[in-house]
């Protein structure tokens, strides 16, 4: 495995940035710009480096879709959220629609979000593609076509001209697929949710989303932490205060930026991620859960230090 | 882990000791609710001395959410103090600075929740080894 790409990034549902955020963000530059001189390209470039990511960035909108490029000729997806569209697209642009390719989609459930994606995934349009969808829901083919139906939307599922397959995975069992073993674990969300192990040339990857931790006992902790066991990134749902996890927001299917990085540090892995993030968060509000995440893991760590990202429609992490 | 405790007047003060993780989450839950029981003297409330403690996860402050929930239900309230500084951080960035309430000091929970327990503190705290 190689890189992983993320498409979409932003839980429950797609947001974007408002016209009066865009101007509050471009009055605070425009502010900062005066205290110096900006004589040169370089220094423009280093100045809005200094803004920041909240400033200077946004963490983006499009609902959860994650690429695995495993160095193999086929394409790896995590969900099907809004995300994919971007992604279609940009897969359309580097091969035309002439030339088949081949998607494996592995879904960690079928809520709206993590689906939405598909009747604006062009290559599902193109004959000659292929499309394996793998997941541990039973009605996964069935969650994919009734979007499609009136009145809710008016393309049907049969008008996709790709071949679809769909696969079940067992939890705990390893499975081969594009070169990499693939291993799932159900995890607590409404309707059931499932992780994913992706391992390959010494490398893993693992994708939790959609994951509530109850923190009811040691086993489940032990299930999680073997599941991350020495991975060299973990995305991870890190969509409430640990504060709303356990209280008002309890039994919602979600987890908090605490917990990952308590797993993660007694799992030895390398990298968190952190996804799905809350919507009704901005971005400063997103960039404050990171700086918070990172200064927990330095106070609390006791082996080598856990590298924490937040994910952001865009962001590109090598392996 | 070690936990010892003692009433003061109306309030019953906690003080547990080293790291409250995963390893002994339910060590200090089992500890910790019969001490809500007002017949364990802590009829006006609960204060958690963590002076001595290094370090609190989620499995800890997940203790404390369920204590305090047990405590609001019959009336009583529940208070921690004397914070160390990786702890007193750990509980704002966890946002249950919010939901539990903070006091530098054990005299200062004391003297919020129940002066006669305040009293009492204050007067044991003068009394002579014996």
């Amino acid at each position: 495995m190689k890189r992983v790409r993320f498409w979409g990034t932003r839980g429950s549902l797609p947001v974007s940035l408002t016209a009066a955020g865009l101007r509050a963000r471009i009055v605070a530059a425009v502010q900062g710009a005066r205290k110096g001189a900006l004589a040169s390209d370089a220094d423009v470039d280093a100045y809005v480096e200094s803004l920041g990511f909240a400033v200077a960035g946004t963490f983006g909108g499009h609902t959860s879709c994650v690429e695995i490029e495993t160095g193999g000729p086929d394409y790896v997806l995590c969900d099907l959220g809004s995300g994919v569209r971007p992604f279609g697209q940009a897969a359309l642009a580097k091969h035309g629609p002439a030339a088949p390719q081949t998607y494996h989609v592995f879904m960690s459930h079928v809520h709206w979000d993590h689906i939405m994606g598909l009747p604006f995934f062009v290559p599902a349009y193109v004959p000659g593609n292929r499309i394996v969808v793998y997941g541990g829901h039973a009605e996964l083919e069935y969650a994919l076509r009734r979007q499609m139906e009136p009145p809710s939307f008016p393309v049907p599922f049969d008008a996709l001209r790709a071949r679809f397959e769909f696969v079940h995975l067992a939890p705990g069992v390893r499975h081969e697929v594009a070169g990499m073993t693939v291993t799932t674990l159900l995890q607590r969300h409404t309707g059931d949710s499932y992780g994913y192990r992706f391992e390959k040339d010494g490398r893993t990857v693992v994708y939790t989303t959609d994951s509530e931790h109850t923190l009811a006992g040691p086993a489940e902790t032990q299930a999680f932490v073997e599941f991350f066991r020495g991975a060299d990134l973990v995305v991870f749902d890190a969509m409430y205060s640990l504060a709303d996890a356990i209280s008002v927001k309890a039994d919602w299917g979600h987890s908090s930026n605490i917990v990952c990085v308590e797993l993660c540090q007694l799992a030895g892995a390398a990298h968190l991620c952190l996804f799905h993030h809350e919507p009704a968060s901005d971005d400063a509000a997103i960039a404050k859960l990171l700086d918070d995440t990172r200064r927990l893991e330095e106070i609390t760590r006791d082996g080598p230090p856990l590298r924490i990202s937040a994910a952001y429609d865009g962001l590109d992490i090598a392996l | 882990m070690e936990i010892t405790h003692r009433a003061y007047a109306d309030v019953v003060v906690v003080a547990p000791a080293g790291r409250l993780d995963h390893t002994v989450a339910e060590a200090f839950e089992r500890s910790l609710m019969p001490l809500l029981d007002p017949a364990a003297g802590g009829g006006a409330g609960l204060v958690l001395d963590f002076s001595r403690v290094d370090y609190i996860s989620s499995v800890g402050l997940r203790v404390l959410m369920i204590a305090g929930k047990a405590a609001r239900a019959r009336g009583a309230r529940i208070a921690v103090a004397g914070l160390r500084p990786v702890v007193q951080e750990i509980f704002a960035i966890s946002r249950f600075n919010g939901v539990v309430e903070m006091f530098p000091t054990v005299a200062a929970a004391l003297a919020a929740i129940s002066p006669a327990a305040a009293t009492a503190y204050d007067g044991a705290a003068k009394a002579p080894e014996p």
